[in-house]
């Protein structure tokens, strides 16, 4: 039932996504089950191409499009809030202007069902520790791409620790120079390799 | 200009190397970008966090016994480029880089003045990474002005527009060339570079893309790059380029790095 409607998103078609999904609803599918059963399912399939070099960043770019466009529309037909799978604040560490990749992750994540809040960049640790507080988030993800800007994901996650909150969030960090090794020498939750797998380790700490 | 990029901690073979203080590795691979046709040779350990400094002026040595180039000091880091400079030698070194944000700019000018070393200076403000045409221009003209009233000289700033991938724009390069193509105007002294390798990230076939933006780069009037220069095929589309522009008198380059067989077709 879904083909159509996870094809579109394929390919990036906004409009047959659009109107494939106006088909369903038309026809009594509960919206909801259009975006979960629909869109969500081809967001995973887009992560797993990506992931494979099967497509590239602006062909995910543009899948991420559609899925957003098509959420809009179908927003105010939904009863109730849809159940996310998590909270994740994202942003790019203090003294660090780059947001390329940290933009990826956050439409990822978002197309994959998650809340996404993005703080965009030169987030403060305090900045982080205050919003996790106000939206009770369950992740913060942390972007940089500097070696000089990296140090500052070290010094956010100290700051949770200092202001006694380390425990309530799962941490996880990603950027060019950024290795698993220097992950675990920081105590971080998780190392995102790409933007797929940042989606994958979402899902993982969630579960 | 060539500025060979290979000596940088962040590139996945050279970690190691690093790592272990392997000085005779490092000559050889600052040999091979030299004998590859690079003019100056950039190194970075940005990504030794805790002991940079140390390791950046250890590099320098080890780049400056091995080969005659200039060095390219690739670090933000004032007390790294403050361990290194005094090691660079005779030759003019370049620091890589400065920018517009205040903090960076009045810590490292100091060091490029009192070494009078080359700058690179990347087209970013406190205000962030400029997008479009108008926004990259503005920050090169605060930059020059800056630069030149604190007393270098226009010859010795090197303006990064900041290569943005082709993949997450939907402008392609074009306000990046534009930019240029207005910097070189103003001010035909100073200099334009870049690196190659940011403008095909997240794509596929990635050396067809550096290779067609070194010759769109080149015709907008970039003339320094920071790139591997033992890319054959890359160097070639440099060359060829720079002699198709008129920047080469009598083919002399082409035809000298033909002859040492520098380039592929």
């Amino acid at each position: 039932m879904y083909d159509k409607i996870i094809a579109a998103v394929l390919s990036g078609d906004t409009e047959a996504a659009a109107t494939e999904a106006k088909l369903l609803t038309d026809n009594g599918v509960d919206p909801l089950q259009v975006i979960d059963q629909g869109l969500i399912v081809a967001m995973g399939e887009v992560g797993r191409l990506f992931k494979e070099n099967e497509i590239f960043v602006p062909e995910v770019m543009m899948s991420a499009h559609t899925v957003t466009m098509v959420i809009d529309q179908l927003k105010p037909m939904l009863k109730e809030e849809r159940a996310s799978l998590g909270t994740v604040i994202i942003g790019t560490v203090k003294g660090d202007l780059h947001d390329i990749g940290k933009n990826l992750v956050a439409l990822l994540l978002a197309n994959n069902g998650f809340k996404v809040i993005d703080l965009g960049n030169d987030v403060t640790p305090e900045k982080f520790i205050s919003e996790a507080k106000a939206h009770n988030c369950d992740i913060i993800a942390l972007s940089a791409l500097l070696t000089t800007t990296m140090i500052n994901m070290e010094a956010t996650i100290k700051a949770f620790v200092d202001a006694g909150s380390r425990d309530q969030v799962k941490i996880i960090i990603g950027g060019a120079p950024v290795t698993a090794d220097y992950a675990a020498s920081i105590n971080a939750d998780g190392y995102a390799e790409d933007a797929a797998s940042a989606v994958d380790i979402c899902k993982q700490l969630m579960s | 200009m060539i500025i060979g990029e290979l000596i940088n901690s962040s590139r996945k073979a050279m970690r190691p190397l690093i790592e272990a203080w392997d000085a005779a590795a490092i000559a050889e691979v600052a040999k091979l970008q030299a004998a590859a046709g690079a003019n100056y040779i950039d190194i970075n350990c940005g990504s030794f966090t805790t002991d940079e400094p140390k390791r950046l002026a250890w590099l320098t040595d080890a780049v400056r016994g091995s080969v005659e180039l200039p060095l390219c000091l690739d670090s933000p880091n004032v007390e790294a480029l403050k361990a290194a400079l005094p090691l660079v030698g005779d030759k003019q070194a370049m620091i890589n880089s400065i920018t517009a944000e205040q903090e960076r700019f009045s810590a490292i000018l100091p060091l490029v003045t009192e070494y009078k070393t080359k700058v690179v200076a990347l087209c970013m403000s406190d205000e962030g990474i400029p997008v479009g045409v108008e926004g990259r221009i503005n920050v090169a003209d605060k930059l020059i002005a800056d630069l030149t009233t604190a007393g270098v000289v226009l010859d010795d700033i090197y303006i990064d527009p900041l290569v943005q991938p082709l993949a997450t724009t939907n402008e392609g390069a074009r306000p990046l060339l534009d930019a240029v193509i207005t910097i070189k105007a103003k001010y035909p002294q100073v200099h334009c570079v870049c690196g190659l390798s940011n403008i095909s990230f997240g794509l596929p076939k990635r050396k067809l893309i550096n290779r067609v933006f070194v010759v769109q780069a080149a015709l907008a009037g970039i003339d320094s790059f920071i790139l591997d220069p033992t890319d054959k095929q890359l160097m070639g589309a440099l060359y060829a380029g720079e002699a198709l522009l008129g920047n080469d008198p009598f083919c002399g380059r082409y035809l000298a790095q033909y002859r040492k067989g520098l380039y592929d077709e």
